[in-house]
């Protein structure tokens, strides 16, 4: 791990694989779509507004799966010191808010046609609703403060503790009210949905999870870039030369 | 133990110095529901039906609103850091603080309570168990806040960032506290609802002062 601890190595790296991962996310998302507006039937009860589910879907495993992501970079941030995870966290944050966002809109365009209202107050979408909040609060504390890796730290302790706290929310939403229906991907005794209708589903899946690592790279590589730059000025401030152009000093920074 | 009693104790006496300034949020909690009534209308059944919920929302505000002050006095006067070094282990330095802090805030709610809810008109079956459930919930709510109070310290607007960061975190503690006195109120077994809280009771005692503490390293460090 501590290889890639090496932000030169991690440009390197990012800069071979970052037009891969362009093209496949861009095909695959592609290549899903297609398959889901043209390629595989209307449901026999939902009609055409099934198609909805084929970014639904994958949205809400993204909103999980980047949350996931961001405590595990917290955590490793944390413990190990590592200076990219804090970054890689930073960098998550706002992708995963949009997956979010983008499950619930989706959720309620296809909740009106199909239980009759754009928002219900069900368990499962107010749990994802509560995951949008938490991820609000964890992009406002990174930004709260004038010393930014105070602002990544307190940020980390906040993704752990939010962490802890996404399934006491969860099940105790899932006591207060449910209608969402179960999962019917994974669970015990294999997938309960149509090869026609799995395949779109799964190619967005995997299409939105490359297209996540797509920008991640492009988000870390900026943060680097911003951190240089940082870095520089901060050392053009402390030897006294005159400030830049642009007048951005950052006095307020701490060493 | 001395140690602890003693930082319990300088807290207490710290704010019975201010004149019982965290009493004023006694004074917000019974204003914010005195609130409703204005806002859905006098009718005696809507103000029952709501009551349970009203007086809880109202409570998690309140002890939100005096979560601010919890460090922030001592982090801008410098004891904050005098604590950090004291022989007493940080996470019970947050232990003390909270304990204190539940003293002086959370406690006068639990008295306040009833009265709201007879003010709202609320079936009296659920008057004992809104005492038990707030006396399990809120000093949840004061030290899952402690872990925020610590995270916003030397913020820019700590206070409403403290808002975003604690309240969708105390939603578990309303829906099983309300849960506990509509519950009463209905008939319903309440004993669950309230053997949930306090569990979370239980766990926030064991690992909020433990993050509260990271939050406070590195606040400090």
């Amino acid at each position: 791990m501590h290889r890639f601890a090496n932000p030169t190595r991690f440009m390197r790296l990012s800069a071979a694989l970052l037009p891969w991962t362009a093209g496949a996310a861009l095909a695959l998302i592609a290549a899903g779509l297609y398959l889901g507006l043209f390629g595989s039937p209307a449901d026999y009860q939902q009609g055409e507004s099934v198609r909805i589910m084929y970014v639904h879907v994958p949205s809400a495993w993204m909103a999980m799966f980047c949350y996931t992501f961001m405590a595990g970079a917290s955590a490793v941030g944390l413990i190990w010191k590592h200076p990219l995870a804090d970054l890689a966290a930073k960098a998550t944050a706002p992708v995963g808010a949009c997956f979010t966002l983008l499950a619930l809109i989706t959720g309620s365009l296809w909740g009106k046609p199909m239980w009759g209202t754009w928002w219900e107050w069900d368990a499962r979408m107010t749990s994802v609703l509560v995951l949008f909040f938490l991820y609000l609060g964890y992009i406002a504390l990174i930004n709260a403060f004038d010393d930014p890796t105070r602002g990544l730290k307190a940020a980390a302790i906040l993704a752990l503790v939010g962490f802890a706290n996404v399934p006491i929310i969860k099940f105790s939403v899932d006591w207060w009210n449910t209608l969402h229906q179960p999962a019917s991907v994974f669970k015990a005794g294999g997938p309960s949905i149509d090869p026609s209708m799995l395949a779109p589903l799964l190619l967005m899946g995997v299409g939105f999870t490359v297209y996540f690592l797509w920008v991640l790279m492009l988000r870390l590589r900026t943060e680097i870039v911003a951190a240089k730059v940082r870095a520089l000025r901060l050392r053009q401030v402390r030897s006294g030369a005159p400030a830049t152009p642009s007048g951005a000093t950052p006095l307020g920074a701490k060493g | 133990m001395d140690r602890f009693l003693s930082l319990v104790g300088r807290d207490l006496h710290l704010a019975q110095r201010h004149g019982f300034d965290s009493l004023l949020v006694v004074v917000f909690f019974i204003i914010a529901v005195v609130l409703f009534p204005f806002g859905v209308g006098p009718e005696p059944n809507i103000l029952a039906r709501i009551a349970a919920g009203v007086i809880w929302v109202a409570a998690l505000l309140a002890s939100m609103l005096s979560l601010e002050r919890l460090f922030q006095t001592d982090y801008e006067d410098g004891s904050l850091e005098l604590l950090l070094l004291a022989p007493l282990p940080l996470e019970l330095v947050v232990l003390a603080k909270v304990a204190a802090h539940w003293l002086t805030t959370g406690l006068p709610l639990i008295v306040a309570a009833p009265l709201l809810a007879v003010l709202l008109n609320m079936n009296g079956a659920g008057f004992a168990v809104l005492v038990a459930a707030l006396a399990l919930g809120t000093p949840t709510l004061s030290l899952v806040g402690a872990v925020g109070a610590g995270l916003v310290l030397g913020s820019r607007r700590g206070g409403v960032l403290l808002s975003l960061l604690v309240l969708p975190l105390f939603i578990p503690v309303l829906v099983f506290g309300v849960g506990a006195v509509d519950g009463a109120i209905g008939g319903f077994a309440f004993r669950s609802p309230l053997l949930i809280l306090g569990g979370m009771l239980l766990a926030a005692l064991a690992l909020c002062p433990w993050a509260s503490g990271a939050a406070l390293r590195q606040a400090l460090g």
